[in-house]
């Protein structure tokens, strides 16, 4: 097979095999809690706060770039968001700031990246401690509770139980999901980012605004942070200023477990959406299935070395 | 490709123009004309001002002065830009392939023109067949087991340069520039290379050529303009010279230089 689009779906059928033969082991593992329910209703309210953003996040590395900032904009976007609920009560313009401020600090990496010229990597290091740095200052250790929230619309819509039973937040991931795989397969936008993650010198020869795709590519995952932000804060009705931390590293890998290159001009949105399953149900499975918690990393080290190993394999042979 | 092909004299002329970065006269009275459907050979060492002298046709430069006419209409050079360059129909490829390697053709082929349906998404299936079209069937990609859907990393640098300039003639260039598409290609692939040129002759377009070997050149062109230190020294019609006495010249020209 040598077409461009077979080597994308061969990735893509690997990662869903992954995936059916981890839940293959803790079904076996343990039927009795892999068969009902329960589980499945704990994994969809909890993978989406990462996976959002990992879909997000894939973006940014297909262009060939990386953010470690998202975890800080998380948190510097929910603590303004409980803020803004707090002084004013009104949650949709709670909601509104908060994307906002997310923007905003994407629009501030973009800057150092694309204006000043700093490598992605290193300036998100820096934005990453800053934002953080932000947050501790301004909430001085403390946390924000907003159970008020509850009785809003906005609180339903966002990680309410639909019917309830489905977590809501599960279905914004799904649409999300859904948005994405247009956006970067079929919309011109999504074009101009494989070209120029591909060959930003040609794809400037054609005329891509390289500048404009990549400060939009950021935006656009400080935006998601945000939203994560809401979502994570109002799935527990509380801020506590370390939030988003845990994410920084499990987001990343749903991205590479997917098989989406860190070379750039290449990803997959549906790798990323079964690599945030896959790393959002190992930890309960791996407990469920009688292993103690000193077992999590070591298996997912392994899972993500094999993935990885596998993608490495398959474009080798192209070559 | 309904830009009224025939009813120009040159489709592109500059007259008097001049470029200098700061002290430094990069093209000194420049005074230059592609005709009609004609192939013009650009010739001239390193640094005679080839490479001026196609950033400012192609967008990429502002001269200091003179006169740009596309399709003999005076253009102004406000706001010239690449952008602008293509919409005249001028397309440009270059010598380093302007192509992403890991995507595939039919998607090199609409890069940064796409073709959109309905929903303002991209046509894939209208993209495709068009990339088909022109790759397998005027380009002549027959029974090489490439595909629309075929990454560019696949491709020889010959075929790559082919895409690039299936490109530029389906974009309704009528005027194709090619700066040095023959670099680092294999004497197959650049046969290659030279038949797409004809093929842009025969389509009734114009050329740009550019090129270090003269034997490609004198093949393939029907006129010769002669670059030295940033001036025009010579235009010459095919039919006047033989590729001997064209070698001759030129050498003629660089030991004049070097003494």
């Amino acid at each position: 097979m040598k077409t461009a689009a077979a080597r994308q779906a061969r990735l893509e059928i690997s990662i869903a095999a992954v995936l059916a033969g981890i839940f293959l082991l803790f079904i076996i593992g343990n039927p009795k809690v892999f068969t009902r329910f329960d589980i499945y209703y704990s994994f969809m309210s909890t993978i989406p706060f990462f996976g959002i953003m990992a879909l997000a996040m894939t973006l940014v590395v297909t262009l060939g770039e990386m953010d470690l900032s998202f975890p800080s904009v998380l948190a510097l976007s929910a603590l303004v968001f409980g803020k803004v609920f707090t002084l004013t009560g009104n949650i949709w313009l709670a909601a509104l700031v908060c994307v906002l401020i997310g923007l905003a600090a994407g629009a501030i990496n973009a800057l150092l990246i694309v204006r000043v010229g700093i490598p992605s990597l290193v300036a998100t290091i820096g934005t990453m401690f800053f934002f953080r740095g932000m947050v501790n200052v301004i909430a001085q250790g403390k946390g924000i509770a907003l159970v008020k929230a509850k009785e809003t619309l906005f609180y339903s819509l966002a990680v309410g139980r639909i019917g309830g039973v489905f977590p809501a937040q599960a279905a914004w991931m799904l649409l999300l999901g859904v948005g994405f795989w247009i956006l970067l397969n079929r919309h011109r936008f999504g074009s101009h980012i494989l070209f120029v993650g591909d060959n930003m010198e040609s794809s400037r020869m054609m005329g891509i605004n390289v500048e404009r795709v990549k400060t939009i590519v950021f935006m656009q995952m400080g935006f998601f942070a945000a939203f994560a932000g809401i979502l994570s804060t109002l799935e527990v009705t509380y801020f506590w200023p370390s939030q988003g931390q845990g994410y920084l590293l499990t987001t990343l890998a749903a991205v590479f477990i997917g098989g989406t290159s860190v070379f750039g001009g290449m990803g997959t949105i549906f790798g990323t959406f079964v690599g945030a399953i896959i790393i959002g149900s190992l930890e309960a499975g791996i407990i469920a299935i009688g292993l103690t918690g000193f077992w999590i990393q070591l298996i997912y080290g392994l899972i993500i070395m094999v993935s990885v190993s596998i993608y490495a394999i398959l474009l080798k042979k192209k070559s | 490709m309904t830009l009224d092909r025939n009813h120009y004299e040159c489709i592109v002329r500059l007259e008097n123009l001049q470029l200098n970065y700061g002290k430094v006269e990069a093209l000194k009275n420049i005074s230059f004309e592609v005709k009609n459907n004609e192939i013009v050979g650009l010739i001239g060492d390193n640094g005679a001002g080839k490479s001026s002298l196609i950033k400012v046709i192609t967008g990429v430069e502002k001269p200091t002065r003179g006169k740009l006419f596309v399709r003999d209409k005076e253009i102004s050079f406000k706001g010239h830009s690449v952008k602008k360059v293509h919409d005249l129909g001028i397309e440009t490829v270059y010598q380093t392939s302007s192509l992403g390697e890991k995507q595939s053709l039919w998607r090199n082929f609409f890069v940064g023109r796409q073709i959109k349906n309905r929903w303002g998404l991209i046509d894939v299936q209208k993209e495709k067949t068009i990339a088909q079209e022109m790759l397998l069937e005027k380009i002549g990609f027959r029974g090489v087991g490439i595909t629309v859907d075929s990454p560019i990393s696949e491709l020889s640098g010959g075929e790559r340069q082919g895409v690039a300039i299936g490109r530029a003639m389906y974009f309704d260039a009528d005027l194709i520039i090619l700066d040095e598409p023959t670099v680092a290609l294999s004497l197959k692939e650049v046969a290659k290379v030279l038949n797409f040129v004809r093929e842009i002759k025969d389509s009734g377009r114009s050329c740009i050529y550019i090129e270090h070997n003269m034997y490609h050149v004198y093949e393939v062109c029907d006129r010769f303009v002669i670059l030295d230190r940033g001036e025009v020294v010579n235009v010459i019609e095919k039919h006047e010279i033989s590729l001997n006495q064209l070698n001759e010249y030129l050498l003629s020209l660089s030991t004049k230089k070097s003494v």
